[in-house]
């Protein structure tokens, strides 16, 4: 039943916009984390999205292995996490207890503006996902009522 | 006799179409934010013209007079196509949230049309059967 695959798709989306949703909260908690060292300082955090293919759609003919139905993919996964190589900004706080020998004290490469703009569009996605399975789930309760 | 399910018509077909257009377009917006995904949809009519289309690969073959004509589900490779964007995006993405949106909108009314057509097939049936 084909319905069925839009809860695992919508599901799939919205467990990703949530690792989204983390990343971007660890990052603005984090945005102030101050170090000395360049190594120990927190480095924003980003997922990598990336189309969760079913197993049988890589024959390139978007149908399944057995020339039965076209798959339309299965969704989103998070591939991963990238932690920004973006340059630590470094500022002179000589009286900082984290100063480091010269005075310096290494901030984290949050952009605060940048999460928030993140954090909204994270949200905004999850929330048309919740929608998309609503839609099925109204779907399917409509088909049961079939022939009644 | 014909199978009772010819009595289906095209209805069966084409709420079958809009599921599966309803699962391409539920995956479109799954993957809204994911770099370099292309959005695809089904053209819902080019699906149904080869549904009509008598020498259609969804139309069973018959080669002996007694053999059951119908139809076979549809694969869909018909109609399935990418979007052209309307906006490009630096990732490489074509989703265009509001459109996929819409769409997903319009597709349940045809959902909702398709399962009237069918349910009133049924219940004419029914009535037939019980001689009401």
């Amino acid at each position: 039943m084909s319905l069925l695959n839009v809860f695992d798709i919508a599901g799939s989306a919205m467990s990703a916009q949530s690792v989204r949703l983390n990343t971007v909260s660890s990052n603005l908690a984090n945005a102030e984390s101050v170090s000395s060292s360049v190594d120990e300082t927190y480095r924003s955090r980003h997922p990598v999205f990336s189309v969760l293919k079913d197993q049988y759609q890589n024959n390139g003919f978007g149908m399944d292995n057995f020339g039965r139905g076209l798959s339309s993919g299965q969704g989103v996964e998070v591939k991963g996490i990238v932690e920004s190589d973006a340059e630590l900004p470094r500022r002179y706080q000589p009286s900082h207890p984290m100063a480091d020998e010269e005075g310096f004290v290494t901030y984290p490469n949050v952009n605060v503006v940048e999460e928030m703009a993140n954090m909204i569009s994270a949200s905004r996605s999850f929330q048309t996902n919740v929608e998309v399975m609503d839609n099925a789930k109204k779907m399917m309760q409509q088909l049961l009522t079939l022939g009644q | 006799m014909p199978a009772l399910s010819l009595n289906f018509g095209i209805y069966e077909a084409a709420l079958n179409t809009s599921i599966k257009r309803s699962e391409l377009l539920a995956n479109n917006i799954a993957n809204a934010d994911t770099p370099g995904y292309k959005a695809r949809d089904l053209d819902f009519s080019e699906v149904m013209r080869g549904y009509s289309n008598p020498n259609s690969s969804v139309r069973m073959t018959t080669s002996q007079s007694h053999h059951r004509s119908g139809l076979i589900e549809s694969t869909g490779m018909e109609g399935l196509k990418y979007r052209s964007s309307s906006q490009a995006s630096v990732d490489g993405n074509t989703v265009d949230a509001d459109r996929e949106n819409s769409e997903h909108a319009k597709n349940t009314l045809l959902y909702n049309a398709s399962f009237q057509f069918l349910n009133g097939k049924i219940k004419g049936m029914l009535g037939a059967i019980k001689g009401e």
